[in-house]
């Protein structure tokens, strides 16, 4: 039976459906594709976790020396009241012998107010050093318990295996005490 | 779906797996070359239209489960953040929502094409049966699903059906605690659901394999009801009918469109909108369309079985006996009823007709209290009308499962059968009566006059007697119309 | 064809057991019926009704009515930019906490919050109307037979009840309500709200404005999903219509 219909089908008949099934094929696969975005995306933060992907922190209550934690987007934010001697210690080091070059003054908007993302840029454990009672690394920063890694005043790496400093998030000064992160 | 013949493939990669584990050749053989016949309607897209649903369901209900928190306090406010916040989540959601009642039209279309064309008889059995446990899980996941945003609705419904295993005598009320975990619809409840509604879609899945591998054990039926001869009454399964079939989609999933982006909440009810209240219940609690002849079976049975409803119903087991007993060799007590009820039959059945009126006037109750008709008796009823109807409920769906042997006539479509066409024509019809029925308030008349009560009842009836009784009978009594020789033959003619 | 004539039959018999029961809903006046902007397969909402239904709402509704389902961001469907959303969310005073020394404290309100709930609790908001709960309105337009007609057909159905009809104490007659007694008092005047654009100042528009700014917060969604369907569905029409070319032409050597 199929020998006579391949038989009768003529060649011209046979083009048109050959490209009819291929514009069917197309449509499917564009159907398809657009059909699996909305999942997809669906997947992504939702509007509420967006709307509190910025938090504003008030520095008034924050002594110099003392260092507090917030949260934001579900992770801790280092803000530190540098002192005087810190900065300094921290301007002193000189870039070029840094495993990730930054200079201190790249790395804060004010001199005493340091403000980073509190996880380790090696394995994303939250680096001690906040509390006057941590211990804060041979660099008078922080100092990560996981594996070992050493940060300085401006929260940079300077030993052990995290690759890359503390990532400093976007931020801007609302007022000279309120500061909104992200 | 063997591992023995296999094809032959010229892209390496697909014969290097084919070889190891030949999946290619599995697809060649039962949805390439798979002889099917080729007389098909467009009824016979149903099959394939079920199972792009139920894959829609379970991939839009797995998104949906990441974004929602199965817990009383939480999940109407996380049903919400879905439909507002998450991005395309109201998308899914309504996919969702409307694809549950989507689904179920399919099914509805597929299981009656199933039994007009004959499709459960020889050999097929064990593939309707297959079906019938299929739709049973779908019934049980979309009333777990309807819990879920912990609506008003939700909650009663399953308050209001968790409710029916209190009708067992002695065990009932604790069978529902363990089913609720608790002693009302609470948190327990919502997990537990949540848990199944889960579940259940996969074991969906496969019963859905079994039941397409036996189907391509015995090969399709086709509205001719004849069995295949040779080649020339077969065509392949694809291009035919996969074209075919995506074509009817087409036209299926246009419907689903309309609905789900134009009418989303036509299905859904103001109760849904409203935070589950254990306090409170709604004026007026229904269940999803799809339950509705099944809910109105439910509350068509007003009257249990007292001594007259017992004494109808055996005199109608007794005129029945000859046809269900069939071989009038049967030697014993079995013969003389069956003598009886052949020799008797209408008398049997008038006592039935009388026994019955009395039995169900002397439990209809007056505006003012107590029974219409008092009768000697009447009160001693050893099935009350709760259990009664919770039994007739559940039996109306599992009567499907004995379907292959209630009608045994040899001929399988309807187009042959022109008194069975009819009978089943009017269960069709009856089904959706009894629909309007479940839908409507226990107390509403049609046109303010006839109590949609005693419509349902006569449904109730109606449907009991299609499979109890016209099917048996017309099995062993109806002339079918002469067949043609083959499906090739046919088609030419036509 | 026959076949097809049968399955749209049976599927035509299958929708319309499905038609919602309305008919029985209430025993109310006959709801009216407006023409909305928000109507038909690509209407819209109108942004100047929106805004003028949420002033009603911040002025009137909200002193009894919480919507905990919207937040301050989502004004910005309204037509409202960034700025406007944190002085409107800046004016509602919201506890929070608790803070390093354990205590709550009061805070204004930001673009995250939900909109300000006038009571604590459904409890307490029934302690102060007489006992009556005065409903969460963040659905209320989907959790009403009628929708948008009926929160319109309530506002403007309030009056004198008929003779030999008795109004208990504390109660309101409204000819739209099931029943037709309402707990609510009649919560607007005409010239109450001002508005600044210059939209009429009555009863009548004020209604129309809440209950367009309701459905919008029931259903924020509609635009996207109107949008999405009619490209949906011309591309599904599309392709059934070469999907159906295909079958023809691979079925005329069959048939």
């Amino acid at each position: 039976m199929s020998a006579h219909i391949a038989n009768s089908d003529s060649e011209d008949g046979q083009t048109r459906r050959d490209f009819l099934l291929l514009t069917a094929g197309a449509f499917g696969a564009v159907g398809a594709g657009c059909f699996a975005w909305p999942f997809i995306d669906s997947l992504n933060p939702a509007a509420d976790t967006l709307a509190m992907s910025t938090v504003e922190v008030d520095l008034t209550p924050i002594q110099e020396g003392q260092a507090i934690t917030v949260k934001w987007r579900g992770k801790p934010v280092f803000v530190r009241h540098r002192t005087a001697a810190e900065i300094e210690q921290a301007r002193a080091v000189k870039v070029e012998e840094l495993r990730d070059r930054e200079s201190d003054a790249d790395r804060v908007k004010k001199d005493q107010w340091l403000i980073m993302v509190g996880v380790c840029t090696h394995l994303g454990c939250v680096p001690l050093g906040q509390k006057e009672t941590d211990p804060k690394g041979d660099f008078g920063g922080w100092f990560c318990p996981c594996h070992g890694s050493h940060y300085d005043t401006s929260g940079r790496i300077r030993k052990g295996p995290a690759p890359k400093n503390l990532s400093v998030p976007e931020y801007s000064f609302i007022s000279d005490t309120l500061v909104k992160v992200g | 779906m063997s591992s023995g013949q296999r094809a032959e493939f010229k892209n390496p990669v697909v014969s290097w797996i084919d070889e190891r584990l030949p999946v290619f050749s599995m697809m060649q053989k039962e949805y390439g070359v798979f002889p099917t016949p080729r007389n098909f309607n467009y009824f016979w897209n149903f099959g394939a239209i079920a199972m792009v649903m139920l894959i829609t369901m379970i991939v839009s209900g797995i998104v949906l489960a990441m974004h929602y928190t199965p817990h009383a306090d939480h999940a109407f406010s996380s049903v919400e953040r879905i439909m507002r916040d998450v991005n395309w989540g109201w998308m899914i959601r309504y996919i969702h929502m409307n694809g549950a009642s989507f689904f179920f039209i399919a099914v509805y279309i597929h299981i009656f094409r199933g039994i007009y064309y004959g499709s459960y008889k020889k050999p097929r059995e064990l593939l309707w049966i297959l079906g019938v446990i299929i739709y049973l899980l779908m019934m049980a996941t979309a009333f777990m699903g309807y819990t879920l945003p912990w609506s008003q609705m939700g909650g009663w419904a399953a308050t209001v059906i968790s409710g029916f295993f209190t009708a067992i005598p002695v065990v009932g009320d604790m069978i529902q605690t363990l089913l609720l975990g608790g002693f009302s619809v609470d948190n327990p409840t919502l997990n537990r659901f949540f848990s199944l509604h889960y579940l259940l879609p996969f074991l969906i899945f496969a019963v859905v394999f079994l039941h397409v591998w036996a189907l391509h054990v015995s090969g399709s039926n086709n509205p001719l009801g004849i069995d295949v001869k040779g080649p020339q009454d077969t065509l392949p399964f694809h291009p035919y009918y996969t074209m075919k079939d995506t074509f009817g989609l087409g036209v299926f999933l246009l419907l689903y469109v309309i609905v789900t982006f134009f009418f989303p909440n036509i299905f859904a009810h103001p109760d849904h909108f409203v935070e589950y209240n254990p306090m409170v219940t709604p004026p007026h609690i229904v269940p999803e369309w799809y339950f509705l002849p099944f809910y109105a079976v439910l509350r068509g049975l007003t009257f249990g079985v007292n001594p007259y409803i017992g004494l109808s119903l055996f005199a109608l087991i007794v005129v029945m006996a000859p046809v269900y007993c069939g071989a009038d060799k049967k030697t014993g007590l079995c013969s003389i009823i069956c003598v009886v009820g052949r020799k008797y039959a209408v008398l049997l059945l008038a006592i039935a007709a009388v026994a019955f009126a009395l039995g169900y006037l002397s439990q209809v109750e007056k505006a003012t209290g107590g029974a219409l008709i008092s009768l000697p008796l009447s009160n001693l009823v050893f099935v009350n009308a709760k259990l009664a109807g919770v039994l007739a409920m559940f039996g109306s769906v599992i009567l499907l499962v004995f379907l292959p042997w209630l009608d045994t006539h040899p001929v399988r479509s309807a187009r042959f059968r022109p008194l069975f066409k009819t009978a089943t024509l009017l269960l069709a019809i009856d089904f959706v009566i009894l629909g309007y029925v479940g839908m409507e308030t226990a107390d509403a008349a049609l046109f303010g006059v006839i109590p949609l009560l005693w419509i349902g009842q006569l449904g109730t009836g109606y449907y009991f007697a299609y499979f109890l009784m016209l099917l048996p009978w017309l099995s062993r009594n109806e002339k079918a119309q002469p067949l043609p020789a083959s499906i090739n033959e046919a088609v030419l003619k036509a | 064809m026959m076949s097809i004539k049968k399955l749209a039959l049976v599927t035509c018999v299958a929708l319309s057991a499905l038609s919602p029961a309305s008919a029985r809903a209430a025993e109310g006046g006959a709801l009216p019926h407006l023409s909305w902007s928000f109507e038909g397969v690509n209407g819209t909402y109108d942004r100047a009704s929106l805004q003028r239904g949420f002033k009603v709402y911040r002025e009137v509704c909200g002193a009894c009515h919480s919507m905990d389902k919207v937040y301050y961001r989502d004004l910005e469907a309204l037509g409202y930019d960034e700025d406007q959303i944190k002085a409107v969310a800046a004016e509602y005073t919201f506890i929070d906490g608790p803070n390093d020394e354990g205590e709550m404290y009061e805070r204004p309100g930001r673009p995250s919050d939900p909109f300000k709930a006038p009571y604590a609790s459904r409890e307490q908001s029934m302690y102060a109307n007489n006992g009556a709960y005065p409903p969460d309105m963040s659905l209320l337009a989907k959790a009403r037979h009628g929708g948008a007609n009926y929160i319109y057909g309530i506002l403007t159905g309030y009056g004198h009840a008929p003779e030999g009809h008795e109004v208990p104490e504390g109660k309101y007659w409204n000819t739209m309500m099931p029943g037709h007694i309402i707990a609510m008092a009649p919560p607007l005047q005409d010239g109450q709200v001002s508005y600044d654009d210059n939209a009429s100042q009555t009863v009548d528009q004020y209604a129309k404005d809440v209950a367009t700014f309701l459905t919008w917060a029931s259903e924020p969604h509609m635009e996207d999903r109107k949008r999405v369907g009619i490209t949906a569905f011309l591309f599904l029409l599309v392709f059934t219509g070469v999907m159906y070319t295909v079958k023809k032409k691979l079925w005329a050597k069959i048939h």
